[in-house]
């Protein structure tokens, strides 16, 4: 749902349709009290349907953060599980070319959605910081500048944290092979093509065997 | 170290900013805001609603016999409230494009709109004929009018603090962050008077 008091213009709208509101409500409350439930009623639904299907299918805003500098191709990779695999990790060195390769790592803290709400998230930070560190040492024993953070188990929203502090030049999905991975189930993939401006890889990681790339 | 004080240094300099959050923090701040005046006002409505559904004993009648409610003069008093808001939409919208004499002449505009809104609340108060004290009507009555009065009381300062900022020549098309959240604040006073005047006078 759109703030309604996100700018002046928004509110001054918000206090515009307020007025037809309740004016409309006043003049049936004036004719006959029943008449004026009757239009509070009509009225009422019309607005919260209107509040719930305004905006179905419209493009959501694409955020496209600055560029990096000239000599460096910065790489943002979110991994659900450890970055592994001597093929991924070649992947990722050899897309900058000449430059420098900065990689900055997304270990989301998976949970599940009770222990989420519950706010429980102890366990699966400790976790995901355990893997992030693994991905690291992984990632420096290959010679690839990389640093991290544990994410939002949310792996879409991990990104959007990841982007006020990184300004990658793409995205690196990894994932579980499909059949095996919620985050396909979930279509993160396609989530992340919609809602950020950035190019977006999927990288299938299963550490028996060598990764694949889409 | 760990890898996210790595990542962002933490020994040379502050912290770069990291919001966890699902929301920006001036959405979640604005959406927090407006939750606690919801919930203020919400909860005077709710006393005056009760007060009137449990004061039966009167036959049904509303306020209370003997007591009246100015529901002309408060129609006036939404008129001028209406109409600050749109002065104060001209006031924003001309700083957008740039044009300082429109924002100077629409903040003053909405803050004597403002002025004269509280002026004659103030009036209406000591020609009411009841005080607080002389039924439950009474109290439910000047606590909801009063609770808006001290907003528009906020709302008058901060658009005087603007009209006075505009006048020295700060805000531009560029940077108005001042008028706008001002703006949304008054349009949000605006809103509940609407509300208050439609529950309290009208219905």
């Amino acid at each position: 749902m759109q703030n309604p008091f996100r700018s002046e213009r928004d509110a001054f709208r918000l206090v515009l349709l307020a007025i037809g509101y309740f004016a409309l409500i006043g003049i049936g409350w004036k004719i006959d009290k029943w008449v004026g439930v009757g239009v509070f009623a009509v009225l009422t639904a019309a607005a919260v349907g209107w509040v719930l299907l305004r905006g179905r299918g419209e493009e959501r805003p694409r955020q496209a953060p600055a560029p990096s500098p000239p000599n460096e191709h910065r790489i943002l990779v979110v991994a659900n599980e450890t970055v592994g695999g001597a093929e991924l990790l070649t992947e990722l060195r050899e897309r900058s070319g000449a430059r420098r390769t900065v990689v900055f790592v997304v270990s989301p803290a998976l949970n599940s959605p009770l222990r989420t709400w519950a706010s429980d998230e102890d366990d699966a930070r400790a976790a995901a910081g355990d893997r992030l560190a693994a991905s690291l040492v992984a990632m420096r024993a290959a010679g690839l500048d990389a640093t991290g953070e544990v994410g939002d188990g949310d792996p879409i929203q991990a990104i959007e944290d990841a982007l006020r502090t990184f300004r990658p030049d793409e995205v690196v999905l990894s994932t579980h092979p499909p059949g095996r991975s919620n985050w396909l189930e979930r279509g993160v993939v396609e989530r992340t093509r919609e809602r950020f401006a950035l190019p977006v890889t999927h990288v299938v990681v299963d550490l028996e065997i060598e990764p694949t790339r889409e | 170290m760990t890898a996210a004080a790595e990542a962002h240094g933490h020994g040379a300099h502050p912290p770069a900013p990291h919001y966890s959050s699902r929301v920006s923090p001036a959405t979640l701040g604005i959406f927090l805001f407006i939750a606690s005046e919801i919930m203020l006002f919400g909860s005077f409505f709710t006393v005056y609603f009760f007060d009137r559904v449990v004061n039966q004993p009167f036959g049904g009648h509303w306020p209370p016999p003997g007591l009246h409610r100015p529901a002309f003069v408060a129609g006036i008093n939404t008129a001028l409230l209406i109409t600050s808001s749109f002065s104060m939409h001209w006031a924003d919208s001309s700083v957008k494009k740039g044009n300082r004499s429109g924002l100077q002449a629409g903040l003053v505009l909405t803050f004597a709109l403002g002025l004269a809104f509280l002026l004659i609340q103030v009036i209406e108060y000591h020609r009411l004929g009841f005080n607080t004290s002389d039924t439950s009507f009474a109290a439910t009555f000047f606590g909801l009018t009063g609770l808006h009065g001290a907003h528009v009381f906020v709302g008058l300062t901060i658009l005087l603090i603007m009209t006075v900022r505009a006048f020295r020549g700060h805000f531009s098309p560029e940077h108005h962050h001042g008028i706008e959240l001002g703006g949304i604040y008054w349009h949000f006073v605006d809103l509940m008077w609407i509300v208050v005047y439609f529950t309290v006078y009208i219905l």
